[in-house]
């Protein structure tokens, strides 16, 4: 493969040096300017429509397209001039014309290029006296609605249906200022990735059904975090409001899922925000659980497993740092580790995007756990030997046979709901964060390890899993690794070879691959 | 000639010479008139040959940007191992233009000559005629001389003996201007929508399914036999000002004239002659106002500067308009400019392929405020609106059209502002002088 030879020229009075080819607007990106835009989007095929990048190129005749200009050597480029600057207050002049100004019940607000721009760079009042054109509302089908008045016509969402998914449903329909985005007749917006027009959508024109008038923009915290859905491991935002979770959005990694997330992905978050669990440490005292304290859950539970081994029933929703506290502590009483991963329907995937699918392997981190040496069974408890303690961690065993427990010297849950049947079981019940609650971190399908941060404040007294199992360590003398994930990661990178030379730092927020993977 | 009327004695009939003539519209009437002598000795040559010939020869695009045609073929570079494409523009939409409908009227096998000899010179085997969705005569016209010219051995595996393959596909429009733009035409072609796309590429790289392509004006094509025939010399000598605009060129005459109809003059005729002489002037008890020379999107001229004009592209760029595609739009002294440019701005309003933002909302919106004015609710505030509306709509966008919109606008409001003024109540003034 021959790479493109490097071109160098000046943005705004800064020097840059990129690949032959690259547009303005991304050579812009890089020494850290920003030239407005709304059809341009990196994942997407150049439309060159809004006009709004419109930039001074020395020596050029007419103002240029950023987004569909190639750069040239020794290119002097101006975003901000007199002429750039009434060109793109024209540009939004023209857009607002018919742009209804109903921000105050647009669920954009806040989060609007066209708000953003315009209070950056518009006129304060309109020149626009006569009426505004108006098109009624329209159900896209999927979770999607489109209102015709606030839209600009910048034609992403048509190109992600036409390019990315490759389901082009959508098209532009009528011409002049009656266009509008229509939709191919008896066809819906049901494909599995078809959502993201509305992330793509810079404006209120096409919104989610699910997240309506839900939350302002400005009331959402935003945490980095990874999908738990499907072992594609795609980057996320999760946004609460009030450390409850609103809403699940795509984060840019061009490694894993570009700027994309599935529609099953992004809609599946209200078990986050579930309250019938487990939030105290249970110990069963006769026939019933007794709330604990963690001093004494604590102790019970290291007294339990001191003298017996143990069965660890992991699970592939757990971190890669609870997995590994997990292995040192079979490896200190004995015993094994095992789990299961719920696959269901078939593989669907984003044709436009290479390797990006919604799994059928409906767990974040079966590969971490595998890499971890525990082993992948559709019976979790057909090992079970006499005397174990078997120990579950963040399974609800739904549909396995629970009779070999029988075997066990006693049960230990750890997670955040626990099954009647196992309840009835369990001598110990220990409350566990879910994704959202914690930070750690999975490894994905094709062994990229990915961090996750902690979105919301957990229920009552429940704890990382990573906290717990470190603490239990301590208790039977163990070495701990430490009680924060950067130094159990550590520790994990330090001892397990799939994963030598990784650290927290390394990481970031892209991830990167296990040795296995890089070839090493 | 000077089709419908007879021709003026000052008008150099080439491609009009067989205008209002039957017979000259089927294949053996059009033999027995010269036809496709020129395509078989162009077959004979090397496509170079043809390209150097017509390059000397001086022929510039009828089309309207008046690039020179050899130039533009010689941008095919020969051996690229890709297929290439000649498009023929017949989507004359351009209000006032109405040169090439006659041409496909009554000499389709002109056209089918040109386009021949044209698609051999690019080096193309394949070569589209894409009418316009109006134009039902032509289209029928065009494809009965296609068909006569495959059924003869002139299109096909075989072209004329020659070894060489030229196919020749008509495709209709539905009617839209802008699928006159080249690129925009090249998409309604593939079947896509008729949009304008982004150059560069220029159609020369990838055009036409992404391939080299070149496309040619109707009137530009049905002058290569002629070019080719009589001589690049011949062509060079047919100049009455600039050397760089030569040979003849179809004028389209429409509105308040004497005669309205087509005109073929020898580029470089003085634009005033032309208008009082040979086209008649306004009619009985009127007076020219003021002229678009060449289609609805270059700047109107008024009365003067119109009379001092030139015709040819050197000269109407001199006079601060174009020459466009030859639409001479005439407006007696009964007419009113703020209603002819609201007409116009509706048109543009209604053509706009809805890209680009400026295009979109501002003809729709240039023509409201047109509206309102012509109805009698404008104010001077809104002519300034106009103009700067105007400035933002032009030199920004994809394709021009957006640019022709704004056009004739700022040439009604620099050229004609009193009328404008003349339509805004002058309530105000008065409450004002009145409380003084």
């Amino acid at each position: 493969m021959t790479t493109p030879p490097m071109v160098s020229l000046t943005i705004e009075g800064r020097p840059v040096a990129v690949p032959a080819g690259t547009s303005i607007l991304e050579a812009a990106k890089q020494v850290g300017v920003l030239i407005p835009h709304y059809c341009y989007h990196p994942a997407l095929p150049v439309a060159g429509v809004c006009r709004m990048c419109l930039v001074e190129v020395e020596k050029a005749p007419k103002l240029a397209p950023a987004c569909a200009t190639a750069v040239a050597e020794g290119q002097v480029v101006h975003v901000h001039t007199d002429a750039t600057h009434k060109a793109r207050e024209g540009v939004l002049e023209f857009l607002l014309i018919n742009h209804p100004l109903d921000c105050p019940i647009c669920d954009q607000a806040g989060e609007c290029e066209l708000q953003d721009y315009t209070f950056q760079e518009g006129r304060a009042t309109s020149r626009y006296e006569e009426p505004k054109r108006f098109n009624p509302m329209e159900d896209f089908g999927g979770d999607v609605l489109y209102v015709p008045n606030r839209c600009i016509l910048c034609t992403r969402c048509v190109r992600f249906m036409d390019d990315v998914a490759q389901d082009p449903v959508l098209n532009v329909s009528e011409r002049g200022d009656r266009a509008l985005i229509g939709k191919a007749p008896d066809h819906d917006l049901t494909h599995p990735w078809a959502a993201n027009v509305v992330d793509l959508c810079p404006v209120g024109a096409l919104l989610s059904k699910d997240f309506l008038n839900k939350a302002r923009a400005w009331e959402l915290d935003r945490t980095a975090s990874v999908c738990p859905n499907c072992s594609q491991g795609c980057n996320t935002i999760v946004e609460t409001r009030d450390n409850v979770v609103v809403r699940l959005r795509p984060r840019a990694n061009e490694a894993v899922n570009q700027h994309f997330l599935c529609d099953a992905g992004r809609a599946d978050y209200r078990w986050m925000n579930r309250t019938d669990r487990i939030v105290h440490p249970l110990i069963k005292v006769g026939a019933e659980h007794r709330e604990a304290g963690w001093e004494v859950a604590m102790a019970t539970l290291a007294s339990a497993v001191r003298t017996r081994p143990v069965h660890v029933v992991a699970s592939a929703h757990s971190s890669n740092e609870t997995l590994f506290l997990l292995r040192a502590l079979i490896a200190i009483a004995g015993g094994r580790g095992v789990f299961t991963v719920r696959s269901e329907g078939v593989e669907e995937p984003l044709p436009g995007v290479p390797d990006l699918a919604r799994r059928t392997e409906r767990a974040p981190n079966a590969r971490g756990a595998e890499l971890l040496g525990f082993t992948r069974t559709a019976d979790p408890l057909r090992e079970v030997q006499d005397g174990d303690v078997v120990l579950v961690v963040d399974d609800a065993l739904e549909g396995i046979d629970l009779a070999p427990l029988a075997r066990a010297d006693a049960v230990v849950f750890a997670g955040t709901v626990i099954a009647p049947a196992l309840a009835q079981r369990a001598v110990i019940a220990i409350p566990l964060t879910n994704v959202v609650e914690e930070e750690g971190t999975f490894t994905n399908l094709r062994g990229r390890v990915q961090r996750y941060l902690q979105a919301k404040t957990p229920p009552a007294l429940a704890r990382p899993g990573w906290f717990v199992f470190a603490e239990l360590l301590r208790r039977l003398g163990a070495p701990t690794p430490g009680f924060v994930p950067a130094d159990i990661f550590q520790a994990l990178a330090a001892q397990v070879p799939p994963f030598e030379g990784l650290s927290y730092d390394q990481l970031g927020l892209q991830g990167a691959l296990v040795r296995a993977e890089v070839g090493v | 000639m000077g089709y419908p009327h007879r021709p003026h004695p000052r008008e150099t009939p080439v491609l009009s010479a067989h205008f209002g003539d039957p017979d000259a519209r089927s294949l053996t009437g059009w033999r027995t008139r010269g036809g496709y002598v020129a395509l078989e000795r162009a077959l004979g040559q090397t496509p170079g040959a043809i390209v150097d010939e017509v390059k000397a020869s001086g022929l510039r695009g009828r089309g309207g940007a008046g690039f020179p045609t050899g130039i533009k073929w010689s941008f095919m570079r020969p051996g690229d191992g890709k297929p290439h494409y000649l498009c023929c523009n017949a989507d004359e939409s351009e209000p006032g233009t109405f040169k090439d409908r006659e041409i496909m009227r009554w000499t389709p096998h002109a056209l089918v000559e040109g386009v021949a000899i044209g698609a051999y010179a690019i080096g193309a085997t394949t070569a589209y005629i894409y009418i316009r969705g109006e134009f039902t005569e032509p289209l029928q016209r065009v494809e009965t001389a296609v068909r006569e010219a495959y059924a003869a051995g002139i299109l096909g595996a075989d072209a004329m003996g020659s070894g060489h393959r030229i196919d020749v596909h008509v495709h209709r429009g539905a009617g839209a201007y802008i699928c006159g733009e080249e690129t925009a035409l090249m998409n309604s072609i593939e079947g896509k929508r008729g949009n304008p796309r982004i150059k560069p590429p220029f159609p020369a790289v990838a055009g036409l399914f992404g391939q080299p392509t070149t496309i040619n004006n109707v009137e530009s094509l049905a002058a290569v036999p002629h070019i080719l025939t009589r001589g690049a010399a011949w062509y060079q000598s047919l100049q009455l000002s600039n050397p760089k605009s030569v040979g003849t060129k179809l004028f389209s005459v429409c509105g308040n004239v004497a005669r309205p109809g087509n005109y073929e003059m020898v580029l470089g005729f003085p634009f005033g002659e032309f208008l009082e002489d040979v086209v008649g002037g306004a009619p009985t008890g009127r007076k020219i106002k003021a002229v678009i020379p060449g289609g609805s999107s270059v700047p109107m001229l008024t009365r003067d500067e119109a009379m001092g004009a030139v015709m040819d592209y050197e000269g109407m760029i001199a006079a601060g308009t174009m020459l466009g595609s030859g639409g001479v739009i005439v407006f007696d002294d009964s007419q009113s400019i703020p209603r002819m440019v609201a007409r116009l701005a509706r048109f543009y309003a209604h053509e706009s392929c809805a890209q680009c933002s400026q295009c979109r909302e501002g003809t729709a919106w240039t023509t409201r405020i047109l509206e309102r004015i012509c109805a009698g609710e404008g104010t001077y505030a809104d002519l300034d609106t106009l103009l700067d509306i105007a400035d933002n709509m032009t030199g920004k966008t994809i394709c021009v059209l957006s640019d022709s919109c704004a056009a004739p606008v700022v040439s009604g409001l620099q050229k004609f502002r009193h009328e404008f003024e003349a339509l805004i109540p002058k309530k105000q003034n008065t409450v004002a002088v009145a409380a003084d």
